[in-house]
């Protein structure tokens, strides 16, 4: 997401690439390559997941950009928790799609997105922060500084009553009507899809239970039983060939479609809090106004400076707000586009596959003799 | 889904149950899933209220009668529909009639007088005990309540069985219409029961035979047909026997009779056999008014000539009890027919144009198909002028006998039990090891198709699940689609939602696909395996026989012998009368064993062969819906591709 432009001495999005993953007891290791954009040398370095906590936060947390409320930050995944010590029935709840796949596959490509798009974007991409962690030989996640006030913000429950503030703009009120509504949609679209994809696993495993005792009929030495137990044995690779195809197939709907839903799912409400903060800007400002207007002669000059102050900031975040949303759009779309080709592209090539294999079956078959 | 529930049958009959009961086919040609079960089969919830080792020994009672005797088989089902029936008998009565039926066994030889007596006190003892009867014998319970004498209405809340179907039936029963009783038994006993000794009970009997009989119409409305042509006639004479009745036309008419909708259902089945070409095909079964009996079509061709005529489900049962009773004792592998489900029929009589009763409909249109197939392919039975006249006659008699409990009742009972007892102590002395490890095959593939039939149930369950949950995925997209704002994309996403509608599609019929491929062959060959242990039996029997004859030829002997020491001259005689009797009859007996062994292995090995070369064409037929699956979905995600590039 975002478009490709990096400023000189910043690490090109394109070449970031989450190579490996190691687990020692709970804690998860990632091996992360990039190269700065400027170079084609090769940059390795290790980062667990206190570090992309840390990234963020830092992201979140700096001082010196104008507007910095009205960015749309990248969502980072949330803290993986190995097998030990979570059910495969919790992390499917707490990670939807990014728990399934095997060893982490694609919750490491969730956070490969995730850096991507932060390496990618106009404003984030010049954070020290950013770069510290690319290079840095030290984990940056051990020194944690001050966690984001932002990230606070939309979890304090008081403020939930802001969400629905109406809005002064009518460009900003229609995004946040669109964006809540959208936001359930595809929350429910990733949910059905899940199933869908859990169901194809379990028809998986019921293949594999038939297919293994189809191959256990019982082979007696007399003919007619051995020709039956051939029968049979045919019959349970036909049912592997069909098990095969299942996995192949939810894993297709994994890698891209269901990845693509839980993305969108994710950014969505990236979106929703920026919003939110700028709605929760607007109430501030509003108050300052009414202060303002208010405020006793011997005060008043105050309630002016803190008025004006609050109404440059929230110019300043929707300005930085409209141009993020016009950039979502564009991304978003583009995303979309890419995952749903790659999707049908590689079902289609399943299919194909499989026709193939099945065609070669009914050969075999019908030239069975009984 | 209901379907599912319904279709997930309890499994087989206990190996236990078949062990006990070696002609379970024979009586349980109306009680369907009786016969192999002593439960139901299929659908049905209800499970019979009585273990079905009780249920059994009745079944096998009756069944032994007419197995063993070699009179009058046709008077003994004549006889036993209309005890049971006309009286609402218990099984004690129907025994007893079976017994005046004449009958060379031991085990059901009793004086006239006494059965007499004891069919009396019977028919005067409280309906109470019919009920209680009924419960015995388990799925016979439904002929029991309908046996029952009309003003044992009341009986109808003891056997909870029954869905409300029955007590539907009952209910009209009461007013005293010929309303159909019985789900699944039929007419039989409207001829026997004129014969029949209690005449009171008669006309009862014959009323609830009525009503049996119209109800199984109602369900069984299978038309069959049957066609037997030479090969160059086959193509275009099978296409002509297609009956167009279209299905819809089928349910409008079905919609327009509310309040007992019947349909009228005509069953179809082709198949090619190859020495005569028999190609029969049952169609799908129509519902007539509930106070018609429903015709069933069968079309079957006889040395170019078309048959089509119409049967009932009951008569399918009949059709085998007859093969059984004349057949199985002399060790031949009856097919056994499909199972009666008393849910499943409820259904469809009431009615309901859901997708479970549909699938029930063709699920047992189907399974009738197979079995005519499967007796068509029998050399020897396809020679039976039952069968002939099954395909060919016009109108079969509903007085043919199939009550299945009509027969036995407390005979039944005791033969099973008997039978239970001496199988314990024979310790049969196998001179053909061949026997004993073709049995333990049986056996074990007993066990391994139930496995099978598991896994495949839940192969079923899991597809149908998939296929819910595509099309709720299909329903999200779309609506995604409407609210997407980008052109491109909202078109692609209803482009999608589209496809994952027609994968839906795909999902259900292969689900579908699993089911009636795979699904009702394992439970095809479960049952057959029953019928195959019973052929076993039926040698067991025979070489018992002829073991007792041995041991009474010794005691013969030996009652000479003391006579010889007593100097009886008189009774001399006599002694050496029965003892040539006796050493006729152990020399008859060894030469039936021996015909029952050379005709059971001869079955096995041809049941063998029938096995893999079925098993081989459903797997074909599997494979090339497998195969057509695929394209299709090859199609679906071509179609797409561009839709998805185009997103810009």
């Amino acid at each position: 997401k975002g478009s490709n432009e990096e400023s000189a001495p910043s690490v090109s999005a394109n070449s970031i690439k989450i190579t490996d993953i190691t687990q020692d007891g709970e804690t998860l290791t990632f091996a992360i390559t990039s190269q700065k954009s400027s170079s084609s040398a090769g940059v390795c370095v290790f980062r667990t997941y206190e570090d992309f906590d840390w990234l963020q936060q830092s992201l979140l947390s700096q001082e010196d950009v104008p507007g910095l409320l009205g960015v749309i930050f990248p969502p980072l995944p949330g803290k993986p928790l190995p097998s030990t010590s979570f059910t495969q029935a919790k992390a499917l709840k707490q990670f939807g799609f990014l728990a399934l796949g095997d060893e982490w596959k694609i919750y490491c490509k969730a956070l490969e997105l995730y850096l991507q798009q932060v390496a990618a974007h106009t404003t984030l991409s010049k954070s020290k922060a950013l770069s510290s962690f690319f290079s840095s030989t030290e984990s940056p996640g051990k020194h944690r500084g001050k966690k984001g006030i932002f990230k606070r913000l939309s979890h304090v429950m008081e403020e939930m009553r802001k969400e629905g503030h109406k809005d002064v703009d009518k460009f900003f009120q229609s995004e946040r009507d669109s964006c809540t509504h959208l936001s359930v949609l595809f929350k429910v679209s990733t949910e059905k899809f899940l199933d869908t994809v859990l169901t194809k696993q379990k028809l998986a495993v019921a293949c594999g239970h038939f297919s293994t005792s189809l191959h256990l009929v019982c082979n007696h030495d007399n003919p007619a039983a051995v020709t039956f137990s051939k029968i049979c044995l045919k019959l349970s690779d036909i049912i592997e060939a069909v098990k095969v195809n299942f996995e192949k197939v939810s894993d297709n709907d994994v890698s891209s479609m269901g990845l693509a839903l839980d993305l969108e799912s994710r950014y969505q409400e990236a979106k929703k809090e920026m919003l939110f903060r700028r709605t929760c800007k607007l109430v501030e400002l509003e108050a300052a106004n009414r202060n303002s207007e208010r405020a006793k002669p011997n005060k008043k000059a105050i309630m002016e400076g803190v008025q004006k102050a609050t109404q440059k900031e929230f110019n300043l975040i929707s300005s930085v707000a409209k141009k993020e949303i016009e950039q979502y759009h564009r991304a978003r779309v583009s995303v979309l586009r890419d995952f749903l080709v790659s999707w049908c592209e590689k079902q289609l090539s399943t299919a194909q596959e499989t026709s193939a294999l099945f065609s070669q079956h009914l050969e075999a078959c019908r030239g069975f003799v009984v | 889904m209901a379907a599912s529930s319904e279709r997930s049958p309890p499994p087989f009959p206990e190996s236990e149950e078949q062990e006990l009961e070696p002609d379970l086919e024979d009586e349980d040609s109306d009680e369907g899933a009786d016969i192999f079960t002593g439960g139901m089969l299929s659908d049905v919830v209800m499970d019979p209220p009585l273990p079905t080792s009780a249920s059994e020994p009745a079944k096998d009672i009756f069944s032994d009668a007419p197995a063993d005797s070699f009179n009058d088989p046709l008077n003994k089902t004549s006889a036993e529909p209309e005890k049971t029936e006309s009286t609402g008998l218990s099984k004690a009565q129907v025994v007893s009639l079976v017994d005046k039926a004449a009958d060379d066994e031991d085990l059901f030889s009793d004086p006239l007088g006494e059965s007499e007596d004891v069919s009396a006190e019977v028919h005067k003892a409280s309906q109470n005990d019919v009920v209680s009867k009924a419960d015995l014998f388990g799925d016979d319970d439904e002929e029991d309540l309908f046996k029952e004498p009309l003003g044992a209405v009341t009986k109808k809340p003891q056997v909870p069985l029954f869905t409300e179907e029955p007590n539907d039936i009952f209910t009209e029963a009461k007013a005293g219409s010929k309303a159909p009783s019985d789900l699944f038994t039929e007419e039989t006993f409207t001829a026997p029961s004129a014969a029949a000794a209690a005449k009171p009970s008669v006309n009862t009997g014959s009323k609830t035979n009525g009503l049996h009989s119209d109800e199984e119409d109602l369900f069984a409305e299978a038309t069959v047909e049957l066609s037997l042509d030479s090969p160059h006639n086959d193509k275009r004479k099978r296409e002509a026997a297609k009956p167009s009745v279209p299905a819809s036309t089928l349910s409008s008419s079905a919609s327009t009779s509310k309040p007992q909708p019947k349909t009228l259902e005509e069953l179809e089945e082709e198949e090619n056999e190859d020495k005569f070409d028999l190609n029969i095909s049952v169609t799908n079964p129509e519902k007539v008014g509930k106070f018609t009996p429903t015709p069933i079509t069968t079309l079957s061709m006889f040395r170019s000539k078309q048959f089509v005529v119409r049967r009932r489900f009951s008569d399918f049962l009949g059709l085998y009890e007859k093969l059984s009773e004349k057949h199985a004792q002399n060790g031949y592998i009856v097919p056994p027919p499909p199972e009666k489900s008393i849910l499943g029929m409820t259904k469809v009589k009431v009615g309901k144009e859901d997708p479970s009763s549909a699938e029930f409909v063709e699920r047992r249109r189907a399974a009738l198909e197979r079995y005519l197939q499967r007796v068509v392919c029998h050399p020897s039975l396809l020679q039976d002028p039952d069968v002939r006249e099954f395909l060919e006659k016009e109108e079969l008699p509903r007085a043919v006998g199939t009550q299945a409990l009509s027969g036995a009742g407390f005979l039944k009972m005791i033969n099973k039990a008997t039978d239970a007892v001496s199988k314990m102590t024979i310790k049969m002395n196998e001179s053909d090891v061949w026997f004993e490890e073709k049995l333990q095959e049986v056996e074990s593939e007993d066990q391994q198709l139930r496995k099978l039939h598991a896994m495949v149930d839940s192969l079923v369950i899991h597809r149908k699940e998939l296929s819910m949950n595509t099309a709720m995925f299909a329903k999200s997209v779309a609506m995604l689609g409407s609210s997407e704002d980008n052109t491109a994309l909202s078109r692609a996403l209803s482009q999608l939602a589209e496809v994952e509608d027609r994968i839906e599609q795909l999902h259900q019929d292969q689900a579908s696909n699993d089911f009636f491929i795979f699904a009702e062959l394992l439970a095809d060959y479960i049952r057959l395996l029953g019928a195959v242990r019973a052929c076993f039996d039926q040698r067991m029997k025979a070489w018992q026989r002829w073991q007792d004859a041995q041991n009474m030829l010794q005691k013969k002997r030996e009652t000479e012998a003391k006579l010889l020491w007593a100097n009886k001259p008189d009774k001399l005689q006599q002694a050496k009368d029965e003892i040539v009797e006796w050493e006729a009859k152990v020399s008859q007996y060894e030469r039936d064993f021996e015909r029952v062994s050379a005709t059971v292995r001869k079955e096995v090995i041809r049941y063998e062969k029938e096995k893999t070369r079925d098993f081989k064409k459903q797997i074909i037929r599997y494979l090339e819906s497998l195969l057509q699956s695929q394209q299709q979905l090859i199609k679906y995600w071509e179609a797409f591709l561009p839709e998805a590039k185009a997103i810009a």
